[in-house]
C-alpha cells in the first residue's frame, strides 16, 4: 500500500488535544505512523488547509427495513434527485433516502468515514448487513433493537441480569450488531395491541415490568458486558410536546446504574424529547431546562437531531410517534411492524420555517446545541432522515459556528418562533477544534472507536482536508465559504487511500463492518424453551435466525471481553 | 422560421429535446441542423432524420409536418415561442413549458404539458393518457398556463394539477380525471369518465354534459344556476355543487350539470 504524507496543514484533533497546530500526518499501510520514508511517499500538500480525523456519524438511518420501506413509499423523493452514474461511480436517486451508493459517495464529500445505522429490527438484521454491504466509503455498524425484545423483557423482570447479559452478547453476536438500542422502550411491545406507554413508569402490557427497569436494567448490562457504547436511547414520549419532563425523568433515573467513568447512556435525537408547553398550541422548547440538567450531570452523551427546512421522510421503530404524526400531518403512513419484535412508521414530512412548530423545532435543536456546554457531550446529527437529510449537516455546522448564519435564518422564521426563541441570547460560536469534537472526535469517544476520530500513532488512516485556513478565513463571518468548505471535502483519505478530491469522489473503495464479538465466561443458555418460542412466535425458526460470517463482506469483528 | 418535416417514418423513439424555439433562436439553419439528438439508442444530428428549411421572417417558431408520433419531448420547457405541429405527436409535448405556444393539428400522446408553468397547449385533436400529469412516481404536476382539447383524454389527465386552465371539449375522457388535484380549473365541455376528481384536496372540476359515475366520497352541497371557468367565461347551469374528496378531507369542487345527469336527483333529499 502506498505511504502518504499530509504536509503542514492546520491539524485540528481534539483527542490528542491538538487545536489547529501546523504539522504533518503520516500514513501506512491504512494506518496513521510516527514517520514514513519522505522520498517514497506521496505528499499531498495541506498548507492552508484544515486537516481533521474522518467524520463519525453516530445515529444516521442508512440501511435496513425502516430505509427500504420509506424507499417505496416515496418515488416522488426519487425522482426529484436523481445521480447520474460516471465512469467510476455509480447512479442512484433519492433526496431524503439515497440509494445505498448515492449515500457512501455523499458522505465520503463531506469528509465523513464512519457512519452508524441505529435501529435494526433483529429479524431484519440479514437484509440490514446486505445493504451496509452496497453502502461504498464507509466503515459501518449497526444497532439491534433490544429495548423490547422479549427474552431481554423475561429476563429483566426475572431480574436474572446476568442471563440477561449473556443473552445480549449472543444478540449482538447473531446480529452482527454493535450497541444496544433502545427505542420507546415498553412503547413498541404496546404497540402491537395498539396502545404506548405514557410515562417511564407505565406498565408494559403482558411482561409486567416498565421502561425505567428496562432502560436501567440495559444499562447495568451494558456495564457488565464492557461494551465500547453505552445504550442508545430513544426516550419514550418522543415528538409530544411536554415531553422535556420524561426526558429529565429519564435521565434522573439512570444515574442509578453504577458510573465507571463511561457514560451509561446516549440519548440520540435529543431535540425531539425536548418539546415544552401542553399543546401544539403553546408548543414552545425546553431546551434551557434541559441543558441545565446535562450541564451539572456528566453520566450521559447526547446528539441533536437537528431539523432542516426541508422535505423528508421520517422513519422510526417508535410506531405509536408516526401514527400522531400521522394524524397532525395526513400524509400518507406506512405502519411497518416486524412481527414480535418492533414496530415502526414511515412518513414523508415537509419542515416549514412559517410554520411555528417546525421553526421552534429549529430553534431548539441549535439552542441546546449551544447552551449544553462541553461539546463532548453533545455531537451533531440530524438522525437522517428523520430531521433532515445527512447531506445538510454543512448548513448545521454554520449555525453552530456562526451567530450571524443563525440570525439570517431565523429571521426568515415564523414570527411566534422568532419570539420564543433562545437563540437571539446566544452568543456562543463554535471553533473548529469544537467543531471537530461534535462531528468525529467526541462521536468516536462515545461509540468506543479507539481507532477512529482521532490522528494519533496507530489510528487508522481515516482523514478529511478542508479548504478553510483557520490564520486567514474567520468562519463566524464568512459561514457560506465554511459551509461550502465543509460540504466538499478538499480530499478525503479512507484507509490511506484518496477517495476524494476537491469534492468529487476518484477512488471507490468498500468499508468494512464492524461488530462486536463478546466474550462471556458461560455461553448463552438456548434451551428448548427458548428454540420452541421461536417456533411458536417468530416466521423464522431458531435455526434460521442467526447472521452467519458469510452475510458480511469486509469484516471487522471488535473482540470484548465481558465481565460475566 | 423553421419548418421541419421528418425524412422517413420512425421505428425507434426519438428523444428530441433540441426541438425548442428557445435553443433554435439566434442559430443558422448549419448550427440547427449539427444539433444532437436519440433515434434508440444511436446519437443523430438533427439533419439526419428532418429536412430543415428556414424561412426569411425572424421569428421564434417552429413548424413541423408529418407525424412525428415517436419523436418525444418536443418543446420541453420552452419558454419562448411557438411550435406548430400538423401530424400525431409523441410523448412528453411541452412538458415542465414556461412559456410560449403549441398548436397540435392532430393528436398527442402521454403527458403532453406535464408540470406546465405558463403558456397554451391547442390541441385539435385527441389527447393521451397523463395530459398535464406528472411523470410515475412525481407530486409535481402542473402549476399554470392553459390546454384546451378539442377532441377526447385519455386517464389520469390532470393530476396533481396545482394550478392553470384544461378544457376538454370532445364527448369523453377517461378515468381519474384530476386525481389529487389542489387548485386550477378542469372544464369538461361533455362527458366525464368514472372516478372523476378522486382524492382531490382543492380546485374546481366542471362537468357540462353527463358524468358516468359520482365518487362515493364526494357529499352534494347545493345546486348553482352558473358558474365562473375564468376571467372571460361562466358555464350555464344549473349545476349540482358536490364536495370532497371527503377521504382526503378534500375542500375540491365538483359542479355537474343538473340537467344531463337526472340520476344525480336522489342527491337532493340530501339538501
Amino acid at each position: 500500500m502506498t505511504e502518504l504524507l499530509i504536509k503542514n496543514g492546520f491539524v485540528f484533533d481534539p483527542i490528542n488535544g491538538i487545536n489547529g497546530e501546523k504539522m504533518d500526518i503520516a500514513i501506512k499501510n491504512g494506518k496513521i505512523v510516527e514517520k514514513i520514508n519522505v522520498r517514497k511517499a506521496k505528499i499531498i500538500d495541506a498548507s492552508g488547509l484544515t486537516v481533521m480525523p474522518g467524520g463519525v456519524d453516530i445515529h444516521t438511518h442508512i440501511a435496513g427495513g425502516e430505509v427500504n420501506t420509506g424507499r417505496m413509499v416515496r418515488p416522488e423523493d426519487h425522482v426529484k434527485d436523481v445521480v447520474r452514474k460516471t465512469a467510476l461511480t455509480r447512479g442512484g436517486t433519492g433526496y431524503s433516502i439515497p440509494s445505498t451508493f448515492v449515500t457512501g459517495y455523499r458522505y465520503s464529500k463531506m469528509g465523513y468515514t464512519t457512519v452508524m445505522n441505529p435501529s435494526m429490527a433483529p429479524l431484519e438484521a440479514k437484509h440490514t448487513h446486505e445493504e451496509l454491504n452496497d453502502i461504498p466509503m464507509l466503515d459501518k455498524a449497526t444497532y439491534p433493537l433490544m429495548g423490547d425484545w422479549w427474552f431481554v423483557l423475561e429476563y429483566l423482570r426475572k431480574g436474572d441480569l446476568e442471563e440477561c447479559a449473556r443473552h445480549v452478547a449472543w444478540m449482538l453476536d447473531i446480529t452482527k450488531g454493535y450497541a444496544i438500542k433502545i427505542v420507546n422502550p415498553g412503547g413498541l411491545e404496546s404497540w402491537g395491541f395498539g396502545r404506548n406507554v405514557h410515562s417511564i413508569d407505565d406498565q408494559v402490557p403482558n411482561f409486567c415490568i416498565t421502561p425505567r427497569e428496562i432502560m436501567c436494567g440495559l444499562a447495568r448490562v451494558n456495564s457488565m458486558l464492557n461494551l465500547p457504547h453505552s445504550i442508545h436511547l430513544h426516550t419514550n414520549n418522543l415528538g409530544l410536546p411536554g415531553n422535556y419532563q420524561t426526558t429529565l425523568e429519564t435521565m434522573k433515573a439512570l444515574e442509578s446504574v453504577p458510573y465507571k467513568g463511561r457514560p451509561v447512556a446516549h440519548i440520540t435525537h435529543l431535540q425531539f424529547s425536548s418539546f415544552g408547553g401542553d399543546g401544539w398550541g403553546n408548543f414552545k422548547s425546553a431546551a434551557e431546562e434541559i441543558a441545565s440538567y446535562i450541564n451539572a450531570h456528566s453520566h450521559m452523551t447526547f446528539d441533536m437531531g437537528q431539523v432542516i427546512f426541508t422535505d423528508t421522510t421520517t422513519m422510526t421503530a417508535d410506531g405509536p410517534f408516526e401514527y400522531t404524526l400521522y394524524q397532525l400531518s395526513g400524509h400518507k403512513w406506512v405502519n411497518s411492524d416486524v412481527e414480535t419484535e418492533t414496530s415502526g412508521g414511515i412518513i414523508p414530512f415537509h419542515y416549514k420555517k412559517n410554520n411555528a412548530v417546525n421553526a421552534i423545532q429549529w430553534s431548539l435543536g441549535l439552542e441546546l446545541a449551544l447552551l449544553i456546554k462541553d461539546p463532548w457531550k453533545m455531537f451533531m446529527t440530524t438522525d437522517h432522515p428523520n430531521g433532515g437529510p445527512f447531506f445538510a449537516y454543512p448548513k448545521i455546522l454554520a449555525w453552530l459556528s456562526s451567530k450571524k448564519a443563525r440570525t439570517a435564518t431565523l429571521e426568515k422564521c415564523h414570527k411566534k418562533a422568532q419570539r420564543k426563541s433562545l437563540l437571539p441570547s446566544i452568543d456562543r460560536e463554535l471553533s473548529l477544534y469544537e467543531l471537530a469534537v461534535v462531528t468525529r472526535a467526541g462521536q468516536a469517544k462515545a461509540l468506543g472507536l479507539e481507532n477512529k476520530g482521532h490522528l494519533g500513532v496507530g489510528a487508522d488512516a481515516d482523514v478529511a482536508i478542508f479548504n478553510i485556513n483557520p490564520e486567514k478565513l474567520d468562519i463566524a463571518q464568512k459561514y457560506k465559504t465554511a459551509r461550502k468548505a465543509f460540504g466538499n471535502a478538499a480530499y478525503t483519505i479512507k484507509d490511506g487511500q484518496i477517495v476524494v478530491k476537491d469534492g468529487e469522489v476518484v477512488e471507490q473503495v468498500s468499508g468494512r463492518t464492524m461488530w462486536l464479538d463478546v466474550k462471556t465466561a458461560e455461553p448463552c443458555r438456548i434451551d428448548e424453551e427458548m428454540k420452541s418460542k421461536f417456533r411458536q412466535y417468530w416466521t423464522i425458526d431458531y435455526e434460521n435466525y442467526p447472521v452467519s460470517d458469510h452475510y458480511v463482506k469486509v469484516k471487522d469483528p471488535i473482540t470484548v471481553k465481558a465481565s460475566v | 422560421m423553421i419548418t421541419l418535416t421528418p425524412i422517413k417514418k420512425f421505428t425507434y423513439p426519438v428523444n428530441a429535446e433540441c426541438i425548442n424555439p428557445d435553443v433554435f433562436q439566434g442559430k443558422t439553419k448549419t448550427d440547427i441542423a449539427n444539433l444532437t439528438l436519440f433515434e434508440g439508442n444511436q446519437q443523430k444530428k438533427l439533419s439526419d432524420l428532418f429536412k430543415i428549411e428556414q424561412d426569411k421572417t425572424e421569428s421564434p417558431s417552429i413548424t413541423i409536418n408529418g407525424d412525428v408520433s415517436e419523436v418525444r419531448k418536443i418543446g420541453m420547457g420552452m419558454k419562448n415561442g411557438e411550435i406548430v405541429i400538423n401530424g400525431n405527436v409523441g410523448m412528453h409535448l411541452g412538458e415542465k413549458m414556461a412559456g410560449g405556444k403549441i398548436t397540435v393539428n392532430g393528436n398527442t400522446a402521454q403527458w403532453t404539458g406535464g408540470g406546465m408553468k405558463k403558456g397554451l397547449i391547442e390541441i385539435h385533436g385527441d389527447a393521451g393518457d397523463y395530459l398535464a400529469s406528472p411523470y410515475r412516481g412525481s407530486t409535481e404536476g402542473m402549476k399554470g398556463g392553459k390546454i384546451i382539447v378539442d377532441g377526447n383524454v385519455g386517464s389520469d389527465s390532470g393530476c396533481y394539477l396545482r394550478g392553470g386552465f384544461i378544457k376538454i371539449k370532445g364527448s369523453n375522457t377517461g378515468q381519474f380525471l384530476g386525481f389529487h388535484m389542489s387548485e386550477g380549473t378542469i372544464h369538461v365541455e361533455k362527458n366525464a369518465g368514472t372516478r372523476l376528481g378522486a382524492n382531490m384536496i382543492g380546485g374546481k372540476i366542471v362537468v357540462s354534459g353527463v358524468i358516468e359515475e359520482m365518487m362515493p366520497s364526494f357529499s352534494i352541497d347545493g345546486v348553482k344556476p352558473k358558474v365562473k371557468i375564468d376571467d372571460t367565461e361562466t358555464a350555464a347551469g344549473p349545476f349540482y355543487v358536490f364536495l370532497g374528496d371527503l377521504a382526503e378531507k378534500g375542500k375540491g369542487k365538483i359542479f355537474v350539470s343538473k340537467a344531463n345527469n337526472p340520476n344525480l336527483r336522489a342527491y337532493e333529499k340530501y339538501l
